[in-house]
């Protein structure tokens, strides 16, 4: 009855936006950014060598990044049970992520630098625990994609889905590889 | 059908309306299976969605207004007492008289609410929700449901700002813009307790509402045009939404950063905003924490958010003054580039709220310079303004007098900003009643008047009945007067020097020549607060016994959404939508009074 063929170069509304929430986040990890380069720029700025396990977590989110990737192209061969062990996979490797950015912060408190001492230190934890908020609420996407291959009753071949939340994966992947590579250089 | 095919899996929902189409567009209770439940509280229809914004915002701008009575009743009056104060705020009107406590509360409240719960939410929430799906040519939003979580995100935030008036310590009191370390000491001030909490948890859940729904304005006008309706043949109330909705998704996440540092201060031991303090005798352990990194990312929001108040009045004026003058609009394309300076500068110039916090002159001159280039799309947009109604056929409808108003207020209030937009003379003017007086003529009233503008205008499509006209113009006449009244001798007393936020002034001499005149103002207050009860009268009693509409396009305007049944259902065309052929803003062509949009353009046509 109704054909996508119209549709070519449209994109869709949802994905559309989004994009704009992305930007939208990356306004909000911006303003916190730029709060930590001004700090930094005054006086008493004490610096330190990011937590190790950071990196450890930088593999994990890199690896769960291609997950995603796999799952959305098993998930248009229609390939439902392996799309349904890669997005499982994917939302492991995310809530693993947030496990090691949590070692991180036990590392750094157990190094003397608490949340509520060196300001430095204050803006990792902030920061940091914002990105792991954005990276969960895409876990609890991922869950309810689940869920949804698993329904019998209605299913849905619509690959937006997938995609928008593919989308949003490598976005918070990109976010994370930002911030790491921002708290390196700007120490 | 296009944008329902791309829209496959949720618009099944509405599918039996399109196939069925109901004849005058009433809602098919038979084939929809509507509850009260869907239609009137979580209901997915853009229409009513505006509808619940528009409610909301009614009562909190009581509420609000309210307020801002019972403080001038201070500054008027500052050695009567009123004794019925006591009976409704307690123990914070002792004897009749406002505690100093409570004044600063209210104030707080006043601009928080006016600010953000009536002129962002209720303004930009109630007609882009309303406009933006019926002038493109769009059956809804682009996530209806996202549309719905809006509204209640805004309820919420809503219930928790409300609820924080009732708590023991009251409600936030140190300014709407809750500046450290004020807000972020709870030993501070009592103000700084929990009613500071519930403040900053109210306003992360408006930030989550207003992106929810800008999101969708953006997604929606981009990608849900109906056929023929290219970017440059909307009406420039979308232009004015859709640059609204790109300054708050872009402005206020920035904002929730700064709330959220804010938040690990009051409760996580961190110093970002907390240098060495000392409260109650007590030094803090808080070092090197620097308050004006709040100033910065508020005001980063706070400017933008200024015109996220005012671009959507703007657009509606110029849709209004078009439509009611008979005539095309001047300068279109002009319109939409000045929207899209503004847009521009707005995130450009917001150190100029911080001119005297020790910010580097040198600094401070590329502000002032910026700032004062705002003047010149400002000045485009009036310009083009007054040329559209100039030899215009005027029809005087309550709607185009609070158009013609909103020019007005915004010509006076923007001209002050030129002063106020200026470093060295900011220095002394900042934080005295010159400020107050410039940022409510050009922001406060301006905006209001759009939205009055707005609610006039379009009550028909909402209600399918019209607002009685002689109390509209009862209405207009008393608001504008008052308006004028209350805030022109303002800038007297800011030029003299006297400071904003000061609870009583009697003690001080070289203000007491201005005792008459504070009495004035807040007598005018209380008769123009009056007069806005008759507004809220008018439109809840013309909901239900106003005059009904009796054909679908009550102001031959050209735009889509007067091609909508008298009450449109949900899915707003009973039938196909409509193509667009060409620009809203063919008045008085050709001999023609008006050509809609939906009119193909014939051969023999002049150009515009």
């Amino acid at each position: 009855m109704m054909t996508m063929n119209a549709q070519k170069n449209k994109i869709h509304p949802h994905k559309y936006s989004m994009w704009i929430a992305m930007a939208s986040i990356t306004m909000m990890f911006v303003g916190f950014t730029s709060a930590y380069v001004v700090k930094r720029a005054q006086a008493n700025w004490f610096s330190f060598e990011l937590p190790p396990v950071f990196y450890v977590s930088t593999v994990v989110i890199l690896l769960s990044s291609l997950t995603i990737y796999l799952a959305q192209r098993q998930f248009k061969a229609r390939n439902m049970s392996a799309y349904k062990q890669l997005i499982s996979v994917t939302a492991l490797l995310g809530i693993a992520f947030a496990v090691c950015q949590v070692i991180g912060f036990s590392d750094m408190k157990a190094h003397g630098l608490p949340l509520n001492k060196t300001v430095s230190a204050s803006f990792i934890y902030v920061i940091v625990g914002t990105h792991i908020l954005h990276v969960l609420g895409g876990v609890v996407v991922l869950m309810v994609l689940f869920v949804r291959a698993f329904r019998t009753r209605v299913r849905t071949y619509s690959t937006v889905p997938i995609e928008v939340a593919s989308t949003y994966w490598h976005f918070v992947d990109g976010l994370w590889i930002y911030l790491l590579i921002f708290f390196s250089l700007a120490r | 059908m296009s944008n329902e095919a791309t829209l496959h899996n949720q618009d099944l929902a509405h599918h039996g309306h399109v196939e069925h189409g109901h004849g005058n567009g009433h809602d098919g209770h038979d084939h929809h299976h509507e509850t009260f439940i869907s239609k009137y509280v979580f209901s997915m229809d853009h229409k009513m969605i505006a509808k619940q914004f528009l409610i909301t915002g009614i009562i909190w701008a009581i509420i609000g207004a309210f307020f801002s009575v019972l403080f001038r009743l201070q500054l008027g009056y500052p050695d009567a007492t009123f004794p019925w104060l006591e009976s409704i705020l307690g123990h914070w009107a002792e004897g009749g008289r406002i505690t100093a406590e409570a004044y600063y509360a209210l104030v707080t409240m006043h601009g928080t609410i006016l600010v953000f719960f009536v002129l962002t939410a209720g303004l930009s929430g109630t007609f882009s929700n309303l406009l933006i799906p019926l002038q493109v040519g769009a059956r809804d939003m682009a996530s209806p449901f996202m549309n719905m979580l809006s509204y209640w995100f805004f309820f919420l935030a809503s219930v928790v700002m409300m609820s924080s008036l009732f708590v023991q310590t009251g409600p936030a009191s140190g300014g709407w813009t809750s500046y450290p370390p004020l807000s972020a000491l709870g030993d501070a001030s009592i103000g700084s307790k929990i009613g500071m909490d519930l403040w900053l948890v109210s306003m992360a859940i408006f930030v989550v509402s207003s992106l929810l729904g800008s999101l969708n304005y953006i997604s929606t006008i981009l990608n849900m045009r109906t056929k023929g309706m290219s970017m440059t043949k909307m009406p420039l109330t979308i232009w004015a939404f859709f640059f609204t909705a790109v300054l708050g998704v872009l402005s206020f996440p920035v904002l929730l950063s700064g709330f959220v540092l804010l938040l690990f201060d009051r409760h996580g031991g961190t110093s970002f905003y907390l240098s060495e303090l000392f409260v109650q005798g007590k030094v803090l352990p808080n070092e090197g924490g620097s308050a004006i990194l709040y100033q910065h990312l508020f005001w980063f929001l706070g400017h933008p958010e200024v015109y996220i108040i005012i671009l959507p009045a703007m657009g509606m004026v110029s849709e209004i003054l078009a439509v009611s003058s008979r005539k095309p609009i001047f300068g279109y394309l002009a319109m939409v580039g000045s929207i899209f300076a503004i847009t521009l500068l707005a995130f450009l110039v917001w150190a100029h709220h911080m001119f005297v916090t020790g910010l580097n002159p040198f600094l401070g001159a590329f502000f002032v310079l910026l700032t004062l280039l705002i003047a010149v799309p400002s000045a485009i947009k009036v310009f083009n303004w007054i040329t559209t109604i100039w030899r215009g056929n005027i029809r005087f409808t309550p709607a185009s007098l609070f158009s013609i108003g909103f020019v007005s207020t915004f010509i006076s209030g923007g001209l002050t900003g030129i002063w106020l937009g200026n470093s060295a003379i900011d220095i002394h003017l900042h934080d005295t009643y010159f400020v107050i007086a410039h940022f409510h003529i050009v922001m406060g009233v301006s905006a209001f008047f759009g939205m009055f503008a707005g609610i006039y205008h379009w009550f028909p499509k909402m209600y399918g009945r019209f607002m009685n006209q002689t109390l509209g113009f009862i209405h207009f006449w008393i608001t504008l007067v008052g308006a004028y009244l209350i805030f022109w001798p303002m800038h007297y007393e800011g030029m003299a020097g006297m400071p904003r936020r000061y609870f009583d002034y009697s003690n001080w001499a070289s203000f007491n020549m201005f005792g008459g005149l504070n009495q004035f103002i807040s007598f005018v207050v209380i008769i123009v607060f009056a007069t806005q009860l008759l507004f809220v009268f008018n439109f809840f009693y013309s909901i239900f016994k106003g005059r009904k509409l009796t054909t679908p396009n009550p102001w031959d305007a050209t735009t889509l959404e007067w091609t909508t049944p008298i009450n449109p259902g949900h899915g707003n065309w009973p039938g196909e939508i409509p193509e667009v052929h060409r620009w809203a803003y063919d008045y008085s062509k050709d001999g023609k009074d008006f050509i809609p949009q939906t009119v193909p353009v014939s051969p023999d046509e002049s150009q515009h």
